[in-house]
C-alpha cells in the first residue's frame, strides 16, 4: 500500500469541503466543477456567465498559488496517451452532463445535502472508475 | 459580489485539490486500481471533504436564502432515472482510463500540460455533444436548478 501524506490528504481535504461548503452559504449554488464549467458555454441563461467564468478561473489560481508555494504537490504523472486522454476527455464530459455531475457536485455537495441520487450518482461513477481502471492498468485491456 | 466570492471559493477548491495532491492521475489511478500498489489517498481526500461540508451544508440548510442571492439553487431532479445511471457510468469509464476527473483537470491547467488541455478541449467537445439533443428546447436544460 502507498504511504498517505495525511498532512496533505486532510489540509487539503478540509480546503475542498470549506470551499464548497462557503459557495452554498454564500451564492446558493452547488459547487459541481462539471455543471459550472459546462454551462458558461451551454447555459445561455441571462447574466450567469460571470461567476461561472470565475470560478473555474480561480480553480486554476488556486492551483497555480499552490505549485508555486508547494512545489512538492505538483507533481502530474500522466496515466495514458493522447488516444486515452481524448476518449475519456470526451466519455467523461458527455456522462457528467448526462448525469448531472460529476465527484464535487454529486461526490462532496450532494452527499453533503443527504441527497438520494447523488449518493447513488457517486456509487456508480466510482465503481465503474474502479472496473475501468482494474481493466486498463492492472490487467492490460485496451491498452 | 457573486463573481467575487466564485472567485474566492474556486480559488480555495483549486488550491485544495492540488494540496491533497488530486490533481496528480498517478494518485487517483493508484486509489482506482484497487488491485495495485493501493493508493488510500483519494477517500481521505473525500472523507475529510465531507466532514467539513456535511455539517456546513445542513446547517445552510436551515437558512431562507444565501447571502448574495434570493433563494437557493438546488437540482430539480431528484429521482435516481436512466440518465444518471448511464450518465455516471461513462463518467467512471472515462475517470478510470484517465485519473482525470473535471475538478483536478481544470486546475490541471495550471501545469500547462498540452495534454491536460487537450482533456478539457474533449471534456467541453462530449459535454456540447450531450446537450445538442436538447438545444431545440430553447428554455431546456438537463440538469436545471
Amino acid at each position: 500500500m502507498v504511504e498517505i501524506a495525511w498532512t496533505e490528504a486532510v489540509a487539503g481535504g478540509a480546503m475542498i469541503g470549506a470551499a464548497a461548503a462557503a459557495f452554498f452559504r454564500v451564492n446558493g449554488r452547488i459547487a459541481g466543477v462539471s455543471g459550472i464549467f459546462g454551462d458558461i458555454f451551454l447555459d445561455r441563461g441571462q447574466g450567469q456567465s460571470a461567476w461561472r467564468a470565475a470560478f473555474i478561473v480561480g480553480i486554476v489560481i488556486g492551483c497555480l498559488i499552490v505549485r508555486v508555494v508547494h512545489p512538492a504537490s505538483a507533481r502530474i504523472e500522466l496515466q495514458t496517451g493522447w488516444a486515452g486522454m481524448v476518449i475519456a476527455g470526451l466519455l467523461v464530459g458527455f456522462g457528467t452532463r448526462m448525469g448531472c455531475g460529476c465527484t464535487s457536485g454529486h461526490g462532496i455537495c450532494g452527499i453533503a445535502r443527504i441527497s438520494p441520487r447523488s449518493i447513488a450518482a457517486t456509487l456508480i461513477f466510482m465503481l465503474s472508475a474502479i472496473a475501468t481502471a482494474v481493466l486498463i492498468h492492472r490487467l492490460g485491456v485496451l491498452r | 459580489m457573486k463573481p467575487l466570492s466564485a472567485l474566492v471559493c474556486g480559488t480555495l477548491f483549486g488550491a485544495g485539490l492540488t494540496v491533497a495532491g488530486m490533481t496528480d492521475p498517478a494518485r487517483v489511478i493508484g486509489f482506482l486500481d484497487v488491485l495495485g500498489e493501493f493508493d488510500p489517498t483519494l477517500v481521505v481526500v473525500m472523507a475529510t471533504a465531507l466532514c467539513v461540508s456535511l455539517p456546513a451544508f445542513q446547517w445552510t440548510k436551515r437558512h431562507a436564502r444565501p447571502l448574495l442571492d434570493v433563494r437557493f439553487f438546488l437540482p430539480e431532479r431528484t429521482r435516481i432515472d436512466r440518465d444518471l445511471v448511464i450518465g455516471s457510468s461513462l463518467f467512471g469509464i472515462g475517470w478510470g482510463i484517465a485519473g482525470l476527473c473535471p475538478g483536478p483537470a481544470i486546475a490541471g491547467i495550471a501545469s500547462g500540460s498540452i495534454e491536460i488541455i487537450g482533456f478539457v478541449v474533449a471534456m467541453a467537445v462530449g459535454m456540447t455533444i450531450r446537450s445538442l439533443s436538447y438545444r431545440s428546447q430553447p428554455d431546456h436544460h438537463e440538469c436545471k436548478t
